[in-house]
């Protein structure tokens, strides 16, 4: 019975943390493509520039194709545009004076270099200018043809337009493109199941059919390909769909630099090193305010206070604060720490560490309590015997005989602070900043583990693309949090071996 | 409340050597050697005086208005039944008593022309002239080493080599050095129950008391260990003044100068170990060491 409930506990336990640990390892350990490498070298400086010369050689060799394909369907495009053009060449011509001046000025921009944008302008302008004339009658043909192969060229281009957003996202900037400032623009998917999700997305067209209003929507896929049948590009998607590899090369990479660098462009790129360095000093301010205060008063209330009323309904308080949500404290510590002694002028780490301690402190203190009762009563007469004060006794004897149970509530009560995340909302953090120095946490916020999870998970401009850097971080805490109480479990051991002897 | 009075004659020696092991009179019990069996109370220096002294707790009165006098360097056992007041008024000696919420006393405990319940009295200074070996061994939970010179340590003692010498100087005395000297620095709890009572004594006497306080010191120890800790007690005899409180009346033969009986809190009789043991003068002392009560 006994065994098999461990077993029901423990798969319990594997069940709940399995896809914590799956997926988060993922931010650490995934095929990174040659996006990635560049981003790592160009944005942090990381990997050899020969390599990265040498890989974005072959990469862009392996693209080359499509973006021929591009430019050659693009021409046949223009071409069609072209002969529209010529026969308002020929018709300027033929007319001559005031109309042929005002004709071919508007033509000079239809040059061989211009886009098919361009042509299409420069053919709206035209026919607008052909329409305006009083006599229209005699340029019907014209116009017939210029706006029957703009409109079939329109409807390509939006095709074409559509087709190159979706390999700009697979691939990054195509050549010619004009690059804008948000970084996220100037790179192409770094993770090679990005990769395959945006492949799919360039070989298929999703669309919704609300034709059945029985139900709320189907997604349909539908190939992209069957809207370039026949033209230039038709063997591009073939050609995406084979050599993706060679185009992006992904790597099975070990990417440890995520816990160690700073994120760009809002965790698109880059690691959680201020999550991580911004829960750290949190937890660590949380512990120097919590631990002195907290054992302080248990040893009070179990070695000096009278046992009256007050003193019981002291503890009755404390046990009570234990039960308060943390989203209280952080309101409280909003009010109190920032709005009424203001420690600090906008939210800081040294704020959220108070707060967080206040709402610990209850555990602190109760666990200690609980260590320095267990401790043998014959102790305490010992050394009461042997001469000491009651400070030196609990100095010497009660607090060394009381450290593996103070110390297991400090470890567990720093795992709370750690995973805490209503009680910073308000006094220490924010969704992206930069590691601090020690000393700028006595005034500055950071970003913290808990924070930005939820901040990612939901506030976040485009949640899906960075899933991957949301289960890291919950690895990482999870991890954090395991970490500290394992040296928890150890320490206690150790003192407790060191004391039974 | 009868004092009964030794009235055997001065011992020749006891003059000439008052505070040591002097006059070696032939036992005519089985005890160890240099009892003095043949001196009265009244002819040796008091070291603790108690008058009319009485202990509560709360309302009860645990220890009614007891008036004895306890000699410098001898053994004295007080015995009694369970619930009699004896460790009661043991450990009221060096005031651990304090520690019980509710407990206070009456009447005078003199030690050293000073009341020890004087508001005045240092309590600190107070144990650490009159050390104490509790019931249980009650060694910390730290090195043999550490353990003993916890004491010294307190009075401010830093220099180790210092300490080292006080460490060894207790422990010969308590007769353990030979057994501890390798392991001085493992931890005292993997000693043996009558080593550890060994090591609590050498850890009271490391501070240099005066008196020395036992609380039924071997109730739980095996025989062999309780045999040791007995002939401690016989060699530490006249340079500590001795109080102890025991349940086993050979014990209290064995060992003591002097006896005391206890009974429902009051003093019944006490004198010589030996003239209370083999002809006592009260009837209640007479049926409790025959056995026929208690």
């Amino acid at each position: 019975m006994g065994f098999f409930s461990i077993l029901v506990m423990a798969a319990a336990l594997i069940l709940i943390l399995y896809p914590i640990i799956s997926r988060g390892l993922s931010a650490y350990i995934f095929r990174a493509t040659s996006e990635h490498r560049r981003v790592q070298f160009t944005e942090f400086g990381i990997g050899s520039a020969q390599e990265i010369e040498r890989e974005t050689a072959e990469v862009t060799a392996a693209r080359q194709p499509v973006f021929d394909m591009i430019v050659a369907h693009e021409k046949d495009l223009k071409a069609e545009l072209q002969e529209a053009v010529d026969q308002v060449h020929a018709l300027a011509a033929a007319e001559g004076g005031f109309l042929q001046r005002s004709l071919e000025r508007r033509l000079k921009r239809a040059h061989a270099d211009a886009s098919v944008e361009e042509y299409l302008t420069v053919l709206t302008d035209v026919r607008k200018s052909l329409e305006g004339q009083f006599d229209r009658e005699r340029f019907t043909d014209v116009i017939t043809l210029i706006t029957e192969r703009k409109q079939r060229v329109e409807v390509e281009t939006k095709k074409l337009t559509e087709m190159k957003h979706a390999l700009r996202d697979l691939l990054g900037p195509l050549p010619g493109d004009r690059i804008t400032e948000l970084l996220r623009s100037h790179y192409g998917q770094t993770r090679w199941d990005r990769c395959l999700h945006y492949q799919d997305k360039f070989l298929y067209r999703y669309e919704w059919d609300y034709s059945n209003p029985e139900l709320s929507g189907l997604k349909m896929r539908t190939p992209r390909v069957e809207d370039f049948r026949g033209t230039d590009l038709e063997p591009a998607f073939a050609y995406v769909r084979d050599n993706l590899e060679a185009m992006m090369q992904p790597r099975l990479t070990l990417y440890w630099q995520f816990l160690t660098t700073d994120s760009r462009d809002a965790h698109f790129f880059g690691g959680i090193w201020p999550e991580v360095l911004g829960t750290f000093y949190l937890t660590i301010g949380a512990m120097l305010f919590a631990i002195p205060i907290g054992v302080i008063a248990a040893i009070y209330l179990c070695e000096y206070a009278r046992p009256t009323k007050t003193v019981s309904l002291l503890r009755s308080c404390i046990s009570t604060l234990a039960g308060v949500p943390s989203i209280v404290f952080g309101l409280f510590g909003l009010a109190f720490f920032l709005n009424t002694i203001s420690v600090s002028e906008s939210k800081s780490v040294l704020a959220g560490s108070l707060t967080l301690a206040l709402m610990i402190l209850p555990t602190v203190i109760r666990a200690s309590e609980e260590a320095i009762l267990a401790v043998p009563f014959t102790y305490k007469e010992a050394a009461l015997g042997l001469g000491a004060g009651r400070w030196r006794t609990v100095l010497t004897v009660i607090l060394p005989a009381a450290l593996p149970g103070i110390l297991t509530g400090i470890v567990i009560s720093m795992g709370r602070a750690a995973g805490e995340t209503a009680p910073i909302i308000f006094t220490a953090a924010v969704s992206v900043g930069l590691a601090l120095s020690p000393l700028q946490t006595l005034n500055s916020p950071t970003p913290a583990l808990p924070w930005n999870i939820y901040n990612l998970c939901t506030e976040h401009e485009a949640v899906d693309e960075i899933r991957h850097v949301q289960f890291g971080m919950v690895f990482t805490l999870v991890a954090l949090v395991l970490m500290l109480n394992i040296i928890a479990i150890a320490l206690r051991a150790r003192i407790s071996r060191k004391l039974r002897g | 409340m009868s004092t009964v009075v030794d009235a055997a004659p001065k011992h020749p020696n006891e003059s000439s050597h008052q505070a040591g092991d002097s006059g070696i009179t032939m036992h005519r019990m089985k005890s160890f050697a240099g009892r003095d069996d043949s001196t009265g109370i009244e002819s040796l220096e008091v070291h603790v005086q108690s008058r009319e002294f009485s202990i509560f707790y709360g309302d009860n009165e645990a220890v009614r208005s007891l008036s004895m006098d306890i000699p410098r360097s001898r053994v004295t056992a007080i015995i009694g039944p369970s619930g009699c007041g004896k460790s009661t008024f043991l450990r009221a000696i060096n005031r651990m008593n304090d520690l019980i919420p509710r407990c206070h006393t009456a009447g005078e405990l003199i030690f050293d022309d000073e009341n020890v319940y004087d508001p005045m009295v240092d309590v600190v200074q107070l144990r650490q002239r009159i050390g104490m070996v509790f019931q249980k061994p009650n060694p910390f939970p730290k090195t043999i080493f550490d353990n003993v010179a916890y004491g010294p340590r307190l009075q401010g003692e830093r220099n180790r080599s210092r300490l080292a010498d006080i460490v060894e100087r207790s422990l010969r005395e308590a007769v353990l050095w030979d057994e501890v000297k390798d392991r001085l620095h493992d931890n005292a709890l993997g000693l043996s129950g009558g080593q550890q009572q060994r090591m609590c004594l050498a850890r009271a006497l490391a501070v240099n008391p005066e008196i020395l306080l036992m609380d039924e010191p071997t109730s739980a120890l095996d025989p062999r260990s309780t045999a040791s800790i007995e002939a401690l007690i016989g060699q530490l005899r006249g340079d500590y003044t001795i109080i102890i409180v025991t349940h086993n009346m050979q014990q209290a033969a064995r060992v003591s100068d002097f006896t005391a009986f206890m009974y429902e809190g009051l003093l019944i009789e006490y004198g010589n170990t030996t003239k209370l043991f083999t002809n006592p003068a009260n009837k209640q002392t007479e049926d409790y060491i025959t056995g026929r009560f208690g």
